[in-house]
């Protein structure tokens, strides 16, 4: 304990809250499209399902807000805090790459998230969803900047290095739309749409395990189905292109997720393994010949780069990536066969009977939060020991760290999450294991009011009197 | 014409920043009066309902303040938050504490929303004592070398820190109290005019001992407000502080419901106004200034070209949504 560095102390801390934080806006980022999905149908067919099914996801939209708008701020301090060196140099680059995701994503989602949270019956139905669409559209905006700033990290393309050591923007075009940018920005909103398309089936499915009749865990269900069974596949290319995009400017990365210490044509695809960095090997593998050339290579006998054409010190932690890939791959692939499940039962007209099926999709429910912070884990760890790819160190990034602060913060941090967020996930929980009322729009919104605040309506009624 | 860029941001980030500190600080100032107000008068629910609506994007300034000195001024950004460490990570807590209770309050079961409640006044009691510490640690001064942060771990930490501590607290009290003047009736408006005369008087007196022990910190300070050319601004600002010191003390006593809240947002800018002389040039006192701390000058054109088109979007759809909830606090704009 004692012989930790405050460097690993202020990683630790970074990984820690970035971790935590990721999880809001993976669930936020697919939610408020889903209510803008679901606010602007209702528009269009007059139907009171999606009102009802609006209402209810509203509620645990804002529970999920609020805790990654606070999380979020953290991070916007936590590079000058333990990263000067890194805000310094990077900062004329990346710094105002954040400053458009702040103006274009955090103001427009801050701002009409009242409108759409309080406002219902202060403005009028379209205006309304108008609040909706650019809650929505600034969730997406900010994912655009931020992975933008991340992407430039991995594949630094478009600036020059000053005198001062600092990283100077020459073509911002270049700049953001550096070379991994695309492929990580459609990656990364496929899998906030899919992580919330398994909450909301989870949530359906749930319900209808009660009572099938349910209209609205019906819309619920089905909806989160669609997604699952068309998304999936989708994500699956995308991932597959990013990992061509990572073979071709990162090669170090990908022959760490692989576990191929050695140069090989007709690279086996390795499904199970412990790749030990010490001793150059990877211990007790299960393989499938030639896959891993196939996948990546497209060939088939491709010549894939092992470890050690690479310098020792620019190794990644191999057996972390190596092993958090393999999950995030094994989410994606049962998150495909319950798709494709319920691709076969729709066709059957059977989708709501098949109580198999619901419990499945109960259980797949978290999917995507482990896929997401284990995609996350592949590439953020898989860019180590560097901060900014090939140019800056992490270790050459840091604040002058003192020990006691970061561990102190550290551990102030851990128990303020893991209180705090921690019973806010356990109240989102609460509200959806309560059933989606079937009702008239009024039912629904007094419904609400009574499960929330009691007492203090009276007290609101002296106030207006 | 050739713009001077980092002078230009310099006052896009103190305008960031005067935003952050005039919006977040009315509703962080609801938030410290909250265990002041007993819980079973049912009270606190319109006190929280008022800013309920508003309070994240109030909360955005600070991100902004926060990203676009990463990208503006990114040394200032390096050195800054490394001196200030403790302070600005115990603020970050204090308003994750405060900022969780505005929708946990509501999902609590009835005898475990008095935990929330004390979340959210301990929060925001933290967060802005915090930025309390933080102005003053800057005011004092940060040691830099190297392009690195050079004072001790403790240096944020003095009496004169823990005044402006203190200060920024009550300060904020009274622009909570004036808003909540504003927007309620009755009973609680009746509390919140309580609240606005006490504060205001401490807070005119914190100033008043804060402005008297600045110059003494300084010499650099001492010459800016009483020697030179400056002098005008030494008669001018508190002659229009105690302008606004009497609208906000008339319009308390005659009851008028908007007149304290501008008054007392009238005596931050004023005090705001003073720090900005004292600093001036330097970005970070005592050495670093304003063109030394800035970024390239691509990076503060290439932000400026949507700052000038995207912060006028932002003040209008901020002030439609401050539109929306215009008038008293009532429950029909909620969802609870």
């Amino acid at each position: 304990m004692f012989d930790i560095s405050a460097l690993d102390l202020a990683r630790m801390q970074f990984a820690f809250t970035v971790s935590f934080h990721i999880i809001f806006p993976a669930f936020s980022i697919g939610l408020a499209s889903f209510l803008a999905v679901l606010e602007g149908l209702w528009l269009l067919k007059k139907d009171d399902t999606y009102m009802q099914v609006f209402n209810y996801w509203k509620v645990i939209f804002a529970v999920g807000f609020g805790m990654g708008v606070v999380s979020g701020i953290v991070m916007a301090y936590q590079f000058g805090t333990n990263w000067s060196v890194f805000s310094d140099k990077a900062g004329p680059v990346i710094g105002p790459l954040m400053g458009y995701e702040v103006m274009s994503a955090f103001f427009l989602e801050a701002g009409f998230l009242g409108v759409m949270l309080f406002g219902q019956k202060r403005v009028g139905p379209r205006l309304h969803f108008f609040a909706t669409l650019m809650v929505a559209a600034g969730t997406l905006f900010s994912a655009f900047w931020i992975l933008s700033v991340n992407s430039w990290m991995q594949t630094p393309t478009g600036h020059t290095i000053n005198a001062a050591g600092q990283f100077v923007p020459d073509v911002w075009f270049n700049v953001i739309f550096n070379p991994s940018f695309p492929y990580r920005f459609v990656h990364m909103v496929l899998a906030a749409y899919l992580t919330t398309a398994f909450v909301v089936g989870a949530v359906g499915a749930f319900h209808l395990l009660k009572d099938k009749t349910n209209k609205n865990a019906r819309l619920m269900f089905s909806m989160a189905m669609w997604m699952a069974a068309i998304v999936t596949p989708i994500q699956m290319v995308a991932g597959d292109q990013q990992g061509l995009n990572t073979l071709e400017h990162q090669p170090a990365k990908i022959a760490a997720i692989e576990g191929h210490y050695n140069n090989v044509t007709g690279a086996p695809l390795v499904l199970f393994g412990i790749p030990d960095n010490e001793t150059g090997e990877l211990l007790y593998s299960i393989e499938i010949p030639r896959l891993g050339s196939l996948i990546l290579t497209h060939t088939w006998d491709g010549e894939l780069q092992g470890l050690n054409a690479f310098p020792k010190e620019d190794w990644p932690n191999t057996f972390l990536i190596f092993w958090s890939f393999r999950i995030m791959v094994g989410m994606g692939v049962i998150m495909l066969i319950v798709g494709l499940w319920s691709l076969m039962r729709r066709f059957q007209e059977r989708l709501y009977d098949d109580p198999w099926l619901a419990r499945a999709a109960v259980a797949v429910g978290p999917a995507g939060f482990v896929a997401v912070l284990c995609g996350w884990i592949t590439t953020e760890a898989g860019r180590q020991p560097w901060t900014i790819y090939g140019l800056l160190r992490t270790a050459e990034s840091a604040s002058p760290l003192n020990g006691v602060e970061v561990g102190g913060t550290l551990l102030a941090f851990i128990v303020v999450y893991f209180t705090l967020f921690g019973t806010g996930v356990y109240y989102m929980l609460k509200l959806m294991a309560k059933p989606p009322l079937i009702g008239t729009e009024d039912q629904t919104t007094s419904f609400k009011r009574a499960s929330g605040m009691t007492g203090a309506p009276s007290t609101l009624d002296r106030l207006d009197n | 014409m050739e713009f001077d860029l980092p002078l230009i941001w310099a006052a896009i980030i103190a305008f960031a920043i005067l935003a952050y500190v005039s919006l977040d600080g009315f509703d962080l100032g609801v938030g410290i009066m909250f265990p002041f107000m007993p819980e079973k008068s049912g009270h606190r629910d319109a006190m929280m309902n008022s800013v309920a609506p508003i309070w994240d994007g109030n909360e955005t300034w600070l991100v902004l303040g926060g990203g676009g000195l990463l990208a503006v001024f990114p040394l200032a950004y390096a050195v800054v938050l490394p001196a200030l460490y403790v302070p600005i990570i115990a603020m970050l807590l204090g308003l994750i504490f405060r900022g969780v209770a505005f929708e946990f309050r509501w999902r609590a079961s009835e005898e475990r929303r008095i935990w929330w409640d004390r979340s959210f006044a301990f929060g925001s009691l933290l967060a802005a004592f915090a930025q309390g510490i933080c102005l003053g640690a800057l005011i004092q001064g940060i040691e830099v070398a190297d392009r690195s942060y050079a004072g001790g771990r403790l240096d944020w930490l003095t009496p004169f820190s823990i005044l402006t501590g203190i200060s920024l607290v009550v300060g904020y009290v009274l622009l909570g109290s004036t808003w909540l003047v504003m927007k309620t009736e009755g009973e609680l408006q009746t509390f919140a005019r309580k609240f606005a005369m006490i504060s205001g008087i401490l807070t005119l007196a914190l100033i008043g001992v804060v402005s008297l022990a600045t110059p003494f910190l300084d010499a650099e300070y001492h010459h800016r407000w009483f020697e030179g050319g400056n002098l005008i601004f030494s008669i001018i600002v508190p002659f229009l502080l105690t302008i606004c010191a009497g609208v906000l003390f008339l319009g308390l006593k005659r009851h008028h419901d908007i007149r304290p809240f501008f008054a007392a947002h009238g005596i931050f800018l004023l005090c705001y106004i003073g720090i900005g002389i004292s600093f001036y040039p330097r970005m970070v006192p005592p050495d670093l200034t304003i063109w030394a701390a800035a970024a390239p000058d691509k990076s503060l054109h290439f932000l400026l070209v949507g700052t000038v088109f995207l912060v006028p979007i932002i003040l209008a759809y901020t002030i439609y949504s401050y539109w929306v909830f215009r008038g008293k606090v009532d429950e029909s704009g909620g969802y609870h």
